[in-house]
């Protein structure tokens, strides 16, 4: 810390001291330049004039608004205008180009597809999860087995009217309350579900009577999801001989299904999403990857074994993110 | 006798008593006057080359090809990219330029231990504007007499119409000056079309009004200020300089005690002490800081030397040994009053340190720049859902995966996968190879974003499995690799 010593002229500089002196050492009380003086002034006068002219002080239920009549609400509704304005070109190609078409062109995939993801997560993670992972009774849209389809088109069906849902155009198909509505015995629903089982080559349980559960099977699931339970999408009835399950391949899952019906609802999202947003999102849907034989279809066969020639060696549908001096500027 | 040179009274600040010292002073008007010699014309030479450069780089061509600017050196900021000759920056190569500041640091280090503030002096653009606007109020208004007696006298039409005709000149430099920084940021002949013809964009125009205000203001009126107020070079200086650094010096075991020729003369001839300086102030008045270098070093002395060249014009026309004012050591000075050897050591830990460390560092980074990749990857695992089992029983993993393309041309790579014995490879919308390997094309100059699904059979995976990525250019051969894990329940 420093001692107090008394103010004095500095013998050398001819300079004041401040009277603080450090082990001896004390301190010049050089003279400020008048400019800085000047500078400090300036700064005051700024800031009286923005709390004039800006929205500055606090009110106990408001603020003073300021005479310029600014408000950050209007920027941001001017950033997100200049926004939309940037992107009108890509929008309207998104608009009015079919979901082939899309998927051909690089750039425009990109785009559906970062505009999926969005619409994604403000409408369709609540069920599905924020990577499109499902949850029992939701389906996982990243892998392989879909109720209604995995095509473009197909997706595309689903998200505009749904399944069950408010839509006439909307997909139907209900899984019975075998047991609740008295249409087969407790029995018969335990033979039938050791059977399902059975399907996708899961152990059977000791005393299983799979041939009684066949028959039941034969006479009352088949004409659904199909002779040897491999589902029928026209129905959304499921996949039973493969490894996926919807509700969980446990006995007393299955009995559950068996015995109270199934019949999730998935929203006509036509109804509150523009035909735009519903592209992006059966774009967006599609490239999780569900269907990867569609992946390698683009010329209409599979391109394994088939690289494109050297030269026209445009990316297929990637995402191609701009980031080099392609245009000129 | 090296108490006269140490006492610096400020003649116009120094209060009579303590409730008079001001608490404010204005800036004391420095007119420096004209000065030739050895330092001045190094300080032309490098004034002309170092603003030469600074306002015509900018038109250097460099050809690099249809797909990228032909501009030598450019700050691509909406690209993200920088050019300098023939290397290419991007944004995540940063460290090239954490690398060149520190070799600036080491320079100003080195230059330090050698010969004090000479970045001051010479090149700091501070100095170098200040300079070019000091020749223009000279060429304009006359030299330091006639400018004192302007400042001081009436305001007639010639002194007005001067003053006016020396600001028009300052502000055209200023405005070039400005003009100039914005071409390192865009193609500068097609920038300088758009500025003539008022179609640039408005971001030009308000960068090149910054530049010229700051240039107006910083090198026609704040001048040393901006050394002594506001630059932190000055600070950090004197932490750095020691007892062998060379600085320009006042060697008062010669000139003191100091007096006219004549009385000096007449004092030698009868064997009394007389100095060399003959106190004729012509230091001071060529000084661009406005310091008496004769009280020694302090910290408005930027080291330009222009004293030197004043006082050996001086002693050249009195007929005595040049060299009163020189590049030298505060010890040296004390050597030869008592007697001893003068030590004069640039080659010392100090200065060895700085130039090994600046080898060292540019070593570093020539051979990272040598050595550099010419493509990246970059992996990253799906969070949401880590795993996914396919209807077959088998289990996928999704990536993101980013290849950047750093040449100026398009390459076309193969993705492989290292880790899993049955794996198959996919990439959303990609082509796959005899091999089963993805192939992605990249634009020139360019990066692509990819997801890639790694398929594998079995059901006996481990929950998590290392995995390697390798990309390989198809023309080239190059790879990149990246790690990441499979992940299985």
């Amino acid at each position: 810390m420093s001692q107090e010593t008394h103010e004095q002229i500095d013998a050398v500089t001819g300079v004041s001291t401040t009277g603080h002196s450090w082990d001896e050492i004390q301190e010049l009380n050089n003279p400020l330049p008048r400019w800085w003086l000047w500078s400090f002034y300036a700064t005051i006068v700024w800031a009286i004039a923005y709390c004039i002219a800006y929205p500055a002080w606090p009110l106990v239920s408001s603020y003073t608004k300021g005479v310029l009549d600014w408000h950050s609400r209007e920027a941001i509704v001017q950033d997100l205008d200049a926004l939309k304005a940037q992107r009108a070109g890509t929008t309207a190609k998104l608009a009015h180009a079919s979901l082939e078409e899309i998927r051909q062109d690089p750039e425009l995939f990109a785009f559906a597809r970062a505009q999926g993801k969005a619409a994604f997560g403000d409408n369709c993670a609540g069920c599905h999860g924020a990577g499109g992972a499902g949850a029992k009774g939701y389906p996982n849209l990243n892998d392989d087995d879909w109720l209604w389809g995995g095509s473009l088109t197909d997706v595309e069906k689903t998200i505009r009217f749904g399944a069950r849902s408010t839509s006439d155009k909307g997909h139907q198909g209900t899984m019975p309350a075998f047991g609740r509505d008295g249409m087969l015995k407790r029995q018969e629903l335990a033979h039938t579900a050791d059977y399902v089982r059975s399907l996708s080559g899961l152990p059977a349980e000791k005393g299983a009577d799979l041939a009684a559960g066949a028959k039941v099977f034969a006479e009352n699931c088949a004409a659904c999801h199909g002779d040897k339970g491999q589902g029928n999408k026209e129905l959304g009835a499921p996949n039973l001989s493969d490894k996926i399950w919807l509700f969980g391949s446990d006995k007393a899952t299955i009995m559950e299904s068996l015995w109270n019906g199934r019949g999730g609802v998935m929203p006509a999202w036509s109804e509150r999403l523009d035909d735009t947003t519903v592209k992006a999102l059966t774009l967006y849907v599609n490239s999780l990857g569900g269907r990867p034989e569609a992946l390698r279809t683009r010329n209409g066969h599979s391109a394994v074994g088939n690289e494109r020639p050297a030269g026209n060696c445009r990316p297929l549908a990637l995402t191609q993110i701009k980031e080099g001096p392609q245009s000129s500027s | 006798m090296a108490d006269a040179p140490l006492v610096r009274p400020l003649a116009n600040t120094t209060p009579a008593s303590i409730e008079d010292a001001p608490l404010y002073v204005s800036r004391k008007p420095i007119y420096p006057q004209a000065v030739k010699g050895r330092f001045r014309t190094i300080k032309w030479v490098l004034l002309a080359h170092t603003l030469g450069i600074y306002y015509f780089l900018p038109f250097i061509r460099w050809d690099r090809g249809p797909n990228a600017l032909d501009q030598a050196i450019l700050v691509d900021l909406a690209n993200g990219r920088f050019y300098f000759f023939f290397i290419e920056i991007w944004p995540q190569e940063v460290y090239y330029l954490t690398g060149l500041l520190v070799l600036a640091s080491l320079a100003l280090f080195l230059m330090n231990a050698v010969a004090g503030r000479i970045w001051c002096g010479y090149l700091c653009p501070q100095t170098v504007w200040t300079d070019l606007f000091y020749a223009v109020e000279r060429l304009i208004e006359g030299d330091r007499r006639q400018r004192m007696k302007n400042a001081s006298g009436k305001l007639t039409f010639d002194v007005v119409a001067r003053k006016l005709l020396k600001h028009s000149v300052w502000l055209l430099i200023a405005w070039w000056t400005g003009g100039a920084w914005v071409l390192y940021f865009a193609d500068a002949p097609t920038l300088v079309m758009e500025l003539a013809t008022l179609q640039a964009p408005a971001i030009a125009y308000i960068w090149i009004a910054i530049l010229t205000f700051t240039t107006y203001t910083l090198a026609g009126f704040m001048r040393e200020q901006v050394c002594t107020y506001m630059c932190p070079w000055p600070r950090i200086q004197a932490a750095l300089t020691d007892e062998y650094a060379l600085n320009v010096t006042y060697r008062y075991d010669r000139g003191e005690p100091r007096g006219s020729a004549k009385k000096n003369n007449a004092l030698k001839a009868k064997g009394l002490p007389a100095g060399d300086c003959i106190d004729c102030a012509q230091c001071v008045a060529v000084c661009p800081t406005g310091v008496d270098i004769r009280k020694g070093l302090q910290l408005d002395c930027v080291l330009c030397g222009l004293c030197i060249d004043a006082c050996d014009t001086v002693m050249t026309k009195i007929g005595r040994p040049t060299g009163l004012i020189a590049y030298d050591t505060e010890m040296n000075v004390q050597a030869r009053i008592e007697g001893r050897p003068e030590v004069r050591r640039i080659v010392r830990p100090r200065t060895l340190l700085y130039a090994v460390l600046i080898v060292l560092v540019s070593a570093i980074m020539l051979t990272a720049l040598a050595l550099r990749q010419r493509i990246d990857l970059s992996v990253m695992h799906d969070r949401n859902p880590i795993f996914v089992r396919l209807s077959d029983g088998s289990i996928r993993n999704a990536f993101t995966i980013r290849v950047a393309n750093k040449r100026l041309e398009e390459r076309r790579y193969a993705l492989s996968v290292e880790g899993l014995a049955q794996v198959s490879l996919d990439a959303v919308g990609g082509t796959i190879d005899q091999q089963g390997r993805p192939v992605l094309a990249v634009r020139p100059d360019q990066t692509l974003e990819a997801r890639i699904l790694v398929t594998a059979q079995g059901n006996r995976l481990p929950s998590t499995t290392e995995l390697r990525f390798t990309l390989t250019d198809l023309a080239s051969g190059e790879t990149a690799h990246a790690n990441d894990h499979f992940k299985a329940p």
